[in-house]
């Protein structure tokens, strides 16, 4: 191949591409990264859909820069929208009323830029949920973990300060209660929202500020981590599921060029058809409706966006009263114990592949991924972690749940207070049981083959139902898996065994003691041996 | 089947083929029409609030739907409030958008079909007015012709915060709630806020006069007449439908096209 690159090209591509090399040396870079190989899997292209999905945004955003004024000084209002007309409002409002009613494309371009938004924060969590329960997180993947958990973190930032930024009532709401958060700080709060906001809340500076890290500081630290999280995959190469001829030193799929690149392209546009579709249907974040923001209406139902609706639920299931006066500070424990228990669970997720790696003290590169069966302790705390984080989110909306399913509020409440107890209780249990059973009957398959529904009688009158053996292909997928036995408690070089070394021991225990151990070929053969007796 | 009607027409000779279907839709439109014009008749019907006539027909209708909780002389008992003094509006407003007769004790009388003929309405709207002064039913010119954008700010800083900012109605405490104000008529707008029905406050006339009043009424029309520039709305309930949209549609598309993508040809 690399023959044919360097010499006697033909027509405008193959001498474009020549003279690029002869200057470049590119061929090289183009060889090796169009060779990459991708497996073929709809999970795996969850994280193409949040790409591409950073790419709408960029370019309906860079759009909506043109018009938008990043400005809180009172304007009254003379465009063409009739029930504001004559009202006073920030410039930032006027101009995003502007956009959405006086510039051509402007109130799809601004929805676009929106519902690319909330898939874009979608699919980073539907992409981490895949990503986690195949534990594709494990060595030597574990950072970049970290840099995708980064990448969730400041994708949740983009959106908060982007809705913020129209300066309509829905966003100065959402502000004020980022402001009482602060505020609830011990000592510092206070001096802290003032400099934020410049002053008194909400101040006049604080839509500026929102929009220099909107679309500089935050887009480029997001890029930055962007390249290196796709890097990581390239240097890693792509994880794939198990199944006949996957192994942990080779990656099966197509070759990025032509195949792959090719399905990736076409899919580009598929998401952006879906947004665009989404945008020119159904209508996002109508802040006409909303009016500019004063700081004394409330609306009924007010939310965040869905990714920070966690968040909003943390502070609606806190009772009420856990104030404390101390040292002449009032210390607000239902603001403080609902923040703290967001960054613990945040710390949670991030530190998760390493906790599990510390815990099963696998030192091993994995490049196939678990199915989720087959790590039942694993698969488990996901489930709490997705039950916990559900509970919390469905609390940001208890007000509709009250209305629309016609029950209270406060049972609403209640209710859900009691399940981000018990909840992840009940769901790490069934899980872990439901994967259990799914192993036990996975064993069962492997070693007895399938029922084949044919009933024969025996010459002794008995009944027995024929089993057939799986071929070689389907029960690949069934036996290879890690077989993780508890950690052994053994005395370290110096004799001595330490609390830290307990303790691991006990969380090793915990998650492996209930476990089915893969059938092994010998137990295979022995069990054939004994169907043909 | 077509067929056999103009096989059957031709034999007999006395009907077109499609002479069916323009009789039923004559029957229809006719009745269709009857209805409209009667509905729209007694809506409009005026009476006389103040002839004794009147009120001794709604003394009786009183005494036989609603003396049970509101009491023989309308003092009240501890089923239900005194009803001295609340004036026609209220009477209009309760009984004229279902609410009562209430169907159960719960925490708020929820609206339901009308139980009563607009003539029995303001019957009996006439007798509790005859009762004690209070808030009587506003007049068309009451209702017309208010400054759209006013009445948006006002809507916004006193009604929003629990019927929320679209009018989509919100939750209160204990089962009680603020309803959804789409499909309201103008009318019973003014009397919610001028006599503060259920749970809500009373907004009289020192508070909202009544040209600002109108102007809500105004703001409420211009957004019913005034579907949203930018598509559906998804019942106007702000970012939770929004994100409910994106996860079921948005995200659910997407992996549906995902996994058609990836799919082998078989």
């Amino acid at each position: 191949m690399s023959t044919v690159a360097t010499n006697q090209q033909t027509g405008f591509v193959g001498k474009a591409s020549n003279y690029l090399d002869e200057r470049t040396s590119i061929s090289g870079a183009v060889k090796e990264f169009g060779r990459k190989i991708f497996p073929d899997h709809w999970s795996f292209l969850l994280g193409e859909v949040a790409l591409y999905s950073f790419v709408i945004i960029l370019l309906s955003g860079s759009f909506l820069t043109f018009f938008f004024q990043a400005s809180m000084d009172v304007v009254t209002y003379t465009g063409s929208y009739v029930p504001l007309k004559g009202i006073e409002m920030s410039a930032a409002m006027s101009s995003t009323l502007d956009i959405s009613f006086d510039l051509r494309g402007g109130l799809l371009m601004r929805q676009i830029h929106h519902w690319a938004a909330l898939l874009f924060v979608a699919a980073i969590g539907l992409h981490m949920l895949r990503v986690f329960f195949t534990g594709a997180f494990r060595k030597p993947r574990e950072l970049n973990w970290s840099i995708g958990f980064v990448l969730f973190v400041l994708a949740m930032a983009e959106g908060f300060t982007g809705y913020s930024l129209p300066d309509d009532l829905l966003s100065g709401n959402g502000l004020r209660i980022i402001d009482g958060m602060v505020n609830a700080v011990p000592v510092v709060g206070t001096w802290i929202t003032f400099l934020l906001f410049g002053g008194e809340f909400p101040g006049s500076d604080i839509v500026g500020r929102l929009y220099t890290l909107h679309i500089l500081l935050l887009p480029a630290i997001l890029l930055i981590f962007i390249v290196l999280h796709l890097m990581f995959v390239i240097i890693h190469k792509h994880t794939q599921y198990p199944g006949p001829g996957k192994t942990e030193n080779n990656v099966v799929g197509f070759p990025i060029l032509p195949v792959y690149a090719a399905k990736a392209g076409g899919f580009f546009f598929i998401v952006f058809g879906v947004v665009a579709l989404m945008a020119s249907l159904v209508t996002i974040n109508p802040i006409w409706v909303y009016g500019p923001y004063d700081p004394s209406p409330v609306s009924a139902g007010t939310q965040p966006d869905w990714y920070i609706g966690f968040a909003d639920g943390a502070l609606r299931l806190i009772p009420p009263h856990l104030e404390t006066v101390w040292l002449g500070y009032v210390w607000s424990w239902n603001i403080l114990i609902p923040i703290l228990i967001l960054l613990v669970f945040l710390a949670a997720v991030f530190a998760y592949p390493f906790i599990e790696a510390w815990v099963t003290g696998d030192k091993r590169e994995h490049h196939l991924l678990d199915r989720p069966r087959n790590a039942p302790a694993r698969t488990a705390i996901g489930a709490a972690g997705v039950t916990f984080y559900a509970v919390l989110w469905a609390a940001a909306s208890s007000d509709i749940i009250a209305t629309h399913f016609k029950v209270t509020m406060e049972g609403v409440i209640n209710t859900l207070q009691i399940l981000l107890i018990l909840g992840p209780i009940i769901a790490f249990a069934v899980t872990k049981r439901v994967c259990l059973a799914l192993q036990k009957k996975d064993r069962t398959m492997a070693l007895h083959g399938f029922e084949t529904g044919r009933i024969v009688r025996m010459p002794g009158g008995e009944y027995i139902e024929v089993h057939q053996q799986l071929d070689e292909y389907d029960r690949w997928k069934l036996v290879s898996f890690n077989d993780n036995a508890p950690l052994m408690l053994r005395p370290n070089p110096k004799g001595k065994i330490t609390g830290g070394m307990r303790a691991r021991a006990r969380l090793s225990r915990w998650f492996f003691e209930d476990r089915i151990a893969p059938v092994t070929p010998t137990e295979h053969a022995l069990e054939l041996e004994q169907s043909h007796h | 089947m077509r067929n056999k009607t103009s096989r059957s027409a031709r034999r007999s000779g006395r009907r077109g083929p499609l002479a069916s279907i323009v009789l039923i839709a004559l029957g229809l439109a006719a009745t269709g029409g009857a209805y409209v014009a009667f509905s729209s008749v007694s809506a409009t019907a005026s009476i006389d609030l103040s002839s004794p006539a009147v009120i001794d027909e709604g003394s009786k209708l009183f005494a036989a739907n609603c003396a049970t909780c509101h009491g023989m002389q309308a003092q009240g008992t501890a089923n239900g409030p005194s009803l001295i003094g609340v004036g026609s509006a209220a009477v209009d407003f309760q009984v004229g958008t279902g609410r009562m007769p209430m169907q159960a004790q719960g925490p708020q009388a929820l609206k339901k079909p009308v139980q009563f003929t607009a003539e029995q309405t303001s019957a009996l709207a006439a007798y509790v007015s005859s009762l004690a002064p209070g808030p009587s039913i506003p007049t068309q010119t009451q209702l017309e012709n208010g400054n759209v954008s006013n009445g948006g700010e006002l809507f916004r800083i006193n009604c929003a915060m629990c019927h929320n900012v679209a009018g989509a109605g919100g939750a209160l405490t204990e089962g009680k709630f603020a309803p959804v104000l789409k499909g309201v008529a103008a009318v019973h707008v003014y009397e919610a806020m001028l006599t503060g029905p259920q749970n809500m406050p009373v907004f009289n006339d020192l508070n909202l006069t009544p040209d600002e009043k109108k102007d809500i009424i105004a703001y409420l029309a211009y957004n019913e007449a005034n579907p949203s520039p930018g598509g559906l709305e998804l019942g106007s309930l702000g970012p939770v439908s929004e994100g409910l949209f994106l996860w079921i549609f948005g995200l659910g598309s997407i992996v549906a096209l995902t996994v058609w993508i990836t799919a082998k040809s078989n």
